[in-house]
């Protein structure tokens, strides 16, 4: 990758950059290999090789059979179908039954004290998931009228209130591998643990997206029925995803059509990015012990380092020692933290004039910030948490990036708490 | 060579509507270093205004043509506990709020002024449909734009001279004929998109009532006549408005009958006919000259669109009558002070309608120089010799 040194791009739990080797294995899908692989010729069967080949490798990496990876455009499609797909799973012609309908549209967020209490009655919350999750899970989960399961202050999940709100009639429990705020890691063997003792018949999924680069996701969700994948968080193309779904997990498709992914997932494949998310794939896993070392000492060197010279910091999703920071349940490239008395649009304004590129909470579609659910679920105030910068690296982040960062975001928030004093 | 002295920084807010556009553009051409920003404020339903996903688009892809850095600022916590809270509580006290006026003293002159101070911003552009004019003496004078139908002084009046300093409202000069033909002759893309109206976090579809459901409990209340006289009921005081003449629960009544006043405390909307609506006088609390009380006739608007009266600003409890003893000279800002601490009254020069309370009440000069502007805080309950004779 070519870096402009005179900036530092910190926002890689948003997108990465595409690989090299990415790119050029996709290049002749965008040229001489650019047959649909459903047709029947020599071309398709080339490019449906392409895909398959692609599916091959994605299968070895993530340990599951090449039937039980579902190719799609990305996480956010991945999670609609997980969710949707188990929560209208056995339902012929893929027709919501009568009340089904209704109960799409009218349900809303009702409290969550009242559908724990209610579910617990009826033998456990048929949708659950956890209240930190990306919206891509969150909000199917909300519009079905499921059960969300708070976390802790370092942002793990709350597994006692997990074990009251499931039982026999759970359908699926949704737990994010890393959360894409905080970097913190989430308990999926404990998770499964608790399901095969308390609900054995639910689906266990997880969205892991913004762990490939940085854990061995095969081992962490080894349990679990269902993996959101995307490509472009671990520097492979933007619109190729996967969900692995065991065999055996009878989910209802989103999209109908052509029959596609076994019927799984309707369209034309999208060639390259398939092939891309592969290839990006291969990288990340072959290279991540390397990358995480390397990168979790700069991650050290730049939350250490803005702790100490910046006050009234708090630094999320760790646990402070008198030995130092604890921050084994947080991914390498997370540092994420929150500054009292600034308004983190106003810092990361300063901080894009410096050049340094990250992130607050999570953008809208408008492009605003909007605040944080995921810091509101851990007990952070909605002042502290009007604070937060997200900075994430990426494997590709370099040392002269987090020197660029460690000395642009201490005038910045002292300037901004000067103006507001 | 020295260098060059560096161009103002001004942040330039955009609504996604054509006048901020072709505010961002003039202020290009006039040599500024221009920088946009669009606030999301509202994120609930909303007709237009400035807050949908397709205005900050808007917004966005006019600042892409023109060039211009643009950014998103969400106030909505701050829009939520200046603006929307307040427009709830007013409504229960029986008032009738200009959120506007509130956004404008809260989010844009205030949030808007204070960020971008942090920001290292110099000045601050809107598109509103106003002007600045300078007195001999250095002061700054809001005026009104020079498209009287468009003018958008009235939500401004509030601005002091430590804002309207940091301001510059680049479209005042303009009639909205010549911003739109300045958008076309720019390539402007929001050129032709229609005026936002009204509040913009009340739909049209929904309405008013809709929005206040669920925020607020309602007072059903009895309808009486001025000489208290029961005559119906209606099932939400708080939605009563001085002036309005439906939905009040009347039925074969002789003449049109009209909200006079509404006590929220004690329930009770009071209609009359159409002279009793109309007062030759109207007390106003609180007002905050600008640069002093003026004696002479003033333009008054009372509502932010719509016709205006002329008439003088008169201390009451002073023994002045309402047929116009002159105003007592102020001879010093402590007398001045004293005086605004007593209370003043609007003398009409023909009966108007009663303002409801809540409503901003703003104060022209012959030169169109906002010289008052204040907050009606008190009911201006029927007594009879308020009524001027026919």
């Amino acid at each position: 990758m070519t870096q402009n040194p005179d900036c530092a791009y910190l926002d890689h739990a948003a997108t990465t950059p595409l690989c090299p080797e990415a790119l050029e294995a996709m290049q002749p899908f965008f040229d001489e290999r650019f047959a649909n692989p459903s047709g029947a010729h020599w071309m398709a069967r080339d490019a449906m090789r392409a895909v398959n080949d692609a599916r091959d490798k994605i299968a070895e990496l993530f340990w599951a059979e090449p039937g039980e990876v579902v190719f799609c455009s990305g996480a956010t499609e991945a999670d609609n179908l997980a969710v949707f797909g188990i929560a209208g799973a056995g339902q012929a012609g893929g027709v919501a039954k009568a009340g089904q309908a209704d109960r799409l549209v009218s349900t809303g967020r009702a409290g969550d004290a009242d559908r724990v209490g209610m579910a617990a009655s009826v033998g456990g919350a048929e949708i659950v998931c956890s209240a930190i999750e990306h919206p891509g899970v969150l909000a199917p989960v909300e519009r079905l009228g499921g059960t969300t399961v708070g976390v802790d202050s370092k942002g793990i999940i709350n597994l006692e209130e997990l074990s009251q709100v499931i039982g026999k009639k759970t359908k699926l429990v949704s737990v994010m591998l890393v959360n894409n705020e905080t970097g913190v890691i989430q308990p999926l063997a404990e998770i499964a643990e608790l399901l095969a003792e308390r609900a054995p018949q639910a689906v266990f999924h997880t969205d892991a997206v913004q762990a490939v680069s940085w854990l061995d996701v095969a081992e962490h969700a080894k349990s679990a029925h269902m993996i959101s994948l995307t490509a472009h968080k671990f520097r492979g193309p933007k619109g190729a995803g996967a969900l692995i779904a065991r065999r055996g997990v009878d989910f209802r498709p989103l999209i109908f059509g052509g029959g596609q992914e076994r019927e799984r997932r309707a369209g034309t494949h999208n060639v390259a990015a398939i092939v891309g998310l592969a290839a990006a794939a291969e990288i990340a896993v072959s290279h991540r012990v390397v990358n995480a070392q390397r990168v979790s000492l700069l991650r050290d060197q730049l939350s250490d380092h803005l702790k100490a010279v910046v006050p009234n910091v708090v630094e999320t999703g760790v646990v402070e020692t008198a030995a130092g920071t604890d921050r084994s349940h947080k991914i390498a490239g997370s540092c994420h933290l929150c500054f009292a008395g600034v308004e983190s649009e106003a810092l990361l304004f300063l901080l894009e004039r410096e050049g340094v590129y990250a992130s607050a909470a999570s953008s809208c579609a408008s492009g605003a910030f909007e605040p944080s659910h995921v810091l509101a679920a851990m007990g952070i105030s909605r002042e502290l948490a009007k604070g937060s910068l997200r900075l994430s690296l990426g494997t590709c982040t370099t040392q002269a990036e987090i020197d660029l960062a460690c000395r642009a975001i201490p005038p910045a928030v002292g300037q901004l708490r000067k103006a507001a004093a | 060579m020295a260098p060059a002295p560096s161009k103002p920084k001004v942040l330039v807010a955009m609504s996604g509507g054509v006048d901020s556009s072709v505010a961002a553009a003039l202020l290009q051409q006039q040599g500024y270093d221009v920088t946009a920003v669009t606030l999301k404020l509202w994120g609930g339903e909303s007709d237009t205004g400035c807050c949908s996903v397709s205005d900050v688009d808007d917004a966005r892809r006019v600042a892409d043509h023109l060039g211009v850095e643009h950014h998103v600022f969400n106030f909505g916590d701050e829009f939520q506990d200046k603006v929307v809270n307040p427009y709830v509580e007013e409504h229960q006290a029986g008032r009738t709020p200009n959120p506007c006026v509130e956004c404008n003293r809260h989010i844009k002159f205030d949030k808007l002024l204070r960020r971008a101070e942090a920001l290292n911003f110099d000045l601050v552009a809107t598109g509103h449909h106003a002007r600045l004019a300078r007195t001999v003496s250095g002061e700054l004078r809001l005026k009104r734009g020079v498209d009287r139908d468009k003018d958008q002084s009235y939500v401004l009046w509030m601005l002091g001279q430590e804002q309207l300093d940091r301001l510059i409202f680049p479209v005042g000069n303009l009639t909205k004929a010549q911003v739109r033909e300045l958008a076309r002759q720019l390539g402007i893309r929001t050129a032709d998109k229609p005026d936002s109206q009204d509040v913009c976090f009340i739909t049209k579809a929904q309405g008013r009532e809709r929005f206040l459901t669920p925020r607020m409990p309602f007072t059903a209340g009895k309808v009486v006549s001025v000489d208290d006289q029961e005559l119906g009921q209606v099932e939400a005081v708080e939605l009563v408005t001085i002036g309005q003449r439906k939905n009040l629960g009347l039925s074969g009544q002789p003449e049109a009958l009209y909200a006079v006043d509404v006590d929220a405390g004690r329930a009770v909307v009071t209609v009359g006919a159409k002279d009793e609506l109309l007062c030759a006088t109207q007390p106003i609390a609180q007002v905050d000259w600008i640069a002093g009380p003026v004696a002479e006739r003033l333009r008054v608007q009372f509502r932010a669109h719509g016709k205006s009266a002329l008439g003088w600003v008169r201390q009451n409890d002073l023994g002045l009558n309402a047929d116009g003893a002159a105003l007592d000279a102020c001879h010093s800002d402590e007398d001045a002070a004293q005086q605004t601490s007593l209370g003043w009254q609007i003398c009409w020069e023909t009966p108007q309608p009663r303002i409801a309370p809540g409503q901003s009440v703003v104060f022209y000069d012959k030169s169109d120089e906002i010289v008052l502007g204040g907050t009606i805080a008190l009911r201006n309950p029927v007594v009879s010799s308020s009524v001027s004779p026919a």
